[in-house]
């Protein structure tokens, strides 16, 4: 069942000296619980289509269509966490921005996902790999029904990545949530999608979708080792306009 | 604890109490050079007065119980001066970065008061508000608020995008943004701006004193120049240096001691 719908969407962005068509005709319906990769050449309008979804930007074309009232969970590049809160604090912030008094789910989360022990810590005294899973569960705290991840492991160096990954995947998963993931690594869209959408450069527009039918679809970092794998690495690679 | 972090641990420690030392004697040998040179007749001590005569100035202002009651007076103008400038200094700059069009428009303006010899305004503060405590306060406050508006309106502009994009995806509202974010990421910022506000404050009543000329240190200095009392105006320099040095120290204790807790 799809739960989203986006039809032609398009942004323009204006500043003093130009107008810059960032996204144009840009359609697809998100079914619910499923993992929606967005890949394209970097500097393209990736970002700019999450934020129109979670509102923080307006489309200067287009519609977007929810079948019911929708909460967004919107997981930005760096974590973000606040230093001068401790992991628990960090993670009821959205919650408390909300004034939602339930902080059972939180609780449980830091529990399931091995964080309880950490969260009177600070910030600056935990690993990358923590720090993205703590930036996880804030934004699942306030239980949004899809997940927004903008380049969520780019700042983190390749072993954690694939750690993280493998974490965040398995996380999304088990708490059954739908999502889209910007993200301009080829392998981490494979390794992780059921879809996944490959834009163009500037305007980005739709240059093709690809349904991700791996031999044995399982977590990230088994799935790197299927046999479909490099075959799908190959078909986007050769998608994907690179111009070094 | 390993063996090798204790003496790392210790040399650290006695590195430390080896700077304090050195400060101090840096101290000590100055104020003998200079009792050495005046007592020799090297300096006109009429001029430069000696560090015994300024003991000796203190000791008489204590005894005709005036000491005190200076330092007091100054100390209160530039405490009030100081929490007053601090607290129109950090709403004017919430302001400012809640309604941005109005920043906009005002900002020429508050390059141009902020670069304006604000002592000018000295004689028209007294005509205005009459030869009080009060001119003193609202001339510190003169030569502090536009400064500390400023550098705080900047400091909140400067904050990272991306929180408060996070904080938009949360669907905070602009207070709950200030104070959730803005406030509590500039702790360090505001903790700054207070240390400069503290030296532009103790200007501002220096400067005050010297126009209003009743009572307060400034005053002491403004009274020895005019009846040619050097040794007065040495000490009543002296006792403002302690002053803001002492004021100075209890901010870096704050800033030390107390986290921003929201």
């Amino acid at each position: 069942m799809n739960i989203l719908k986006i039809k032609n969407l398009k942004k323009t962005y204006h500043t003093k000296e130009s107008e810059f068509l960032a996204v144009d005709n840009f359609s697809f319906n998100l079914k619910e619980g499923e993992f929606v990769a967005i890949v394209g050449p970097s500097g393209c309008g990736k970002s700019t289509i999450l934020s129109i979804l979670c509102g923080l930007d307006k489309p200067s074309k287009g519609q977007i269509i929810y079948n019911k009232k929708l909460d967004f969970g919107y997981m930005l590049q760096s974590d973000n966490l606040f230093d001068w809160l401790n992991v628990y604090k960090n993670c009821i912030l959205g919650l408390e921005i909300k004034k939602r008094k339930n902080k059972k789910y939180v609780e449980k989360l830091l529990k399931t996902y091995g964080l309880w022990e950490f969260k009177d810590t600070y910030p600056r005294n935990l690993s990358g790999g923590m720090r993205q899973r703590v930036s996880l569960i804030r934004t699942l705290a306030t239980n949004p029904d899809i997940l927004l991840l903008d380049e969520p492991f780019s700042a983190l160096d390749y072993q954690t990545r694939l750690a993280v990954s493998e974490d965040v995947y398995k996380i999304i998963k088990k708490e059954n949530k739908s999502a889209i993931m910007v993200t301009h690594d080829i392998g981490e869209a494979i390794s992780m999608a059921d879809r996944i959408i490959v834009l163009t450069d500037k305007p980005s527009t739709i240059k093709n979708i690809y349904e991700i039918n791996l031999i044995n679809k399982s977590t990230p970092i088994e799935n790197r080792k299927d046999k479909k794998f490099s075959y799908y690495y190959d078909l986007l690679w050769k998608d994907i306009d690179c111009h070094v | 604890m390993s063996k090798e972090h204790q003496k790392y641990l210790k040399k650290r420690k006695i590195i430390d109490i080896l700077i304090r030392i050195i400060q101090i004697i840096i101290v000590l040998i100055i104020i003998a050079i200079w009792q050495y040179a005046a007592d020799k007749n090297y300096i006109n001590t009429f001029i430069s007065s000696s560090p015994k005569n300024i003991l000796k100035t203190i000791i008489s202002l204590y005894k005709n119980k005036t000491l005190f009651s200076h330092i007091w007076i100054t100390l209160y103008e530039v405490i009030i001066s100081f929490t007053i400038g601090e607290i129109i200094g950090i709403t004017t700059a919430a302001f400012l970065w809640r309604f941005n069009f109005i920043y906009k428009i005002l900002d020429p303006y508050l390059t141009i008061l902020n670069s304006m010899p604000k002592v000018s305004l000295g004689p028209i503060i007294i005509i205005l508000a009459g030869a009080s405590t009060k001119s003193i306060i609202i001339m510190a406050l003169f030569i502090s608020v536009i400064i500390t508006t400023i550098n705080t309106h900047q400091a909140f502009k400067e904050t990272d995008q991306n929180k408060i994009r996070l904080m938009q995806s949360f669907k905070a509202t602009k207070s709950q943004i200030f104070f959730k974010l803005i406030l509590p990421s500039n702790y360090n910022n505001l903790i700054n701006t207070a240390k400069v506000n503290i030296g532009l404050v103790f200007i501002g009543v220096t400067m005050g004193e010297f126009l209003v000329s009743k009572a307060g240190i400034g005053y002491l200095i403004m009274y020895g120049s005019q009846v040619f009392d050097l040794n007065l105006v040495m000490t009543g320099i002296i006792l403002l240096i302690t002053l803001a040095a002492l004021m100075h120290y209890i901010i870096t204790f704050i800033e030390k001691n107390i986290e921003f807790k929201t």
